[in-house]
């Protein structure tokens, strides 16, 4: 069997932690991501079976739901990202798939996307320099979509005005960490 | 300018891209006798008022939905948004 080696998004064997006054950047590679889309005709059969199989209703347009083990946020119509933890959930997308049969699609995400936390007072500080977010009006759970340093990405908002996960395209992650640490030096 | 998207409200318009005349959701039946003058108006022939102009819009940074929005091209202001796919729907399309 192959020897393969884990590494994180920004090439590392462990996730990048980047301190300041205010506001630490800390890279997650500890959650599995799922899309799932509701197909057409069926989107009530998938609305009650993602419930019994996450433990809470599909969030509604522009909203999120954070909770043990899965969270799951809006992305657009019809759509939700399901987010759980790795370790025991590496394989979240084939069990969603088992669990709403053919009421939805549901495509594997994990690698897709690299996720960095930012949290602390200057948040807000450093966001307002990155995106148009609307920070200060976002509940927790609730996502963006936003266009990050050129870049499509996810404000997900982990606690209000606080905390966020920002989720960027994996393969972008070092421009990703780059602008958010430029924001950082820039802004604190 | 903002566009009063239907799900997410109002929304500043450099989330979104253009893409034109709303008349592309009335793709014409490729299998049609007349199909190629039908591909031929449907591709090159566009109406250009002055006034309300029903155009498709694409939330690019945003929820990637398709819009209809309704814009008066002389004052740019905006009198209705629609979801493209309850349109194409109404439409008779996607069913």
């Amino acid at each position: 069997m192959l020897n393969l080696k884990p590494i994180t998004a920004l090439g590392a064997e462990v996730p990048q932690v980047d301190s300041f006054d205010g506001l630490e950047i800390a890279e997650r590679a500890d959650f599995a991501l799922a899309s799932l889309a509701a197909r057409q005709g069926e989107e009530v059969l998938c609305a009650t079976k993602a419930q019994a199989y996450l433990g809470f209703a599909l969030p509604q347009p522009g909203q999120g739901s954070l909770a043990a083990p899965f969270s799951a946020f809006w992305m657009g119509p019809d759509q939700w990202m399901i987010a759980a933890p790795h370790d025991r959930h590496e394989d979240l997308a084939s069990h969603l798939k088992q669990a709403l049969g053919e009421s939805a699609s549901v495509s594997e995400q994990t690698d897709g996307w690299c996720r960095f936390d930012l949290s602390g007072a200057g948040l807000q500080a450093v966001l307002e320099r990155l995106c148009n977010a609307d920070l200060a009006s976002m509940a927790a759970g609730e996502a963006r979509r936003v266009r990050l340093e050129h870049l499509g990405c996810f404000i997900w908002c982990l606690e209000p005005s606080q905390s966020v996960a920002i989720l960027g395209p994996r393969s972008s992650a070092a421009s990703l960490h780059h602008a958010l640490v430029g924001a950082a030096k820039s802004a604190l | 300018m903002m566009i009063d998207h239907p799900l997410l409200g109002l929304r500043d318009a450099q989330e979104f891209t253009y893409l034109g005349d709303a008349s592309l959701i009335d793709r014409p039946d490729w299998q049609a006798e007349d199909a190629q003058d039908a591909f031929h108006d449907y591709l090159y022939l566009r109406d250009n008022p002055a006034g309300a102009h029903r155009e498709l819009w694409f939330h690019e940074t945003g929820d990637r939905s398709w819009l209809v929005v309704t814009r008066n091209t002389l004052t740019h202001e905006i009198t209705k948004v629609e979801l493209a796919r309850d349109v194409a729907r109404a439409r008779g399309r996607s069913k």
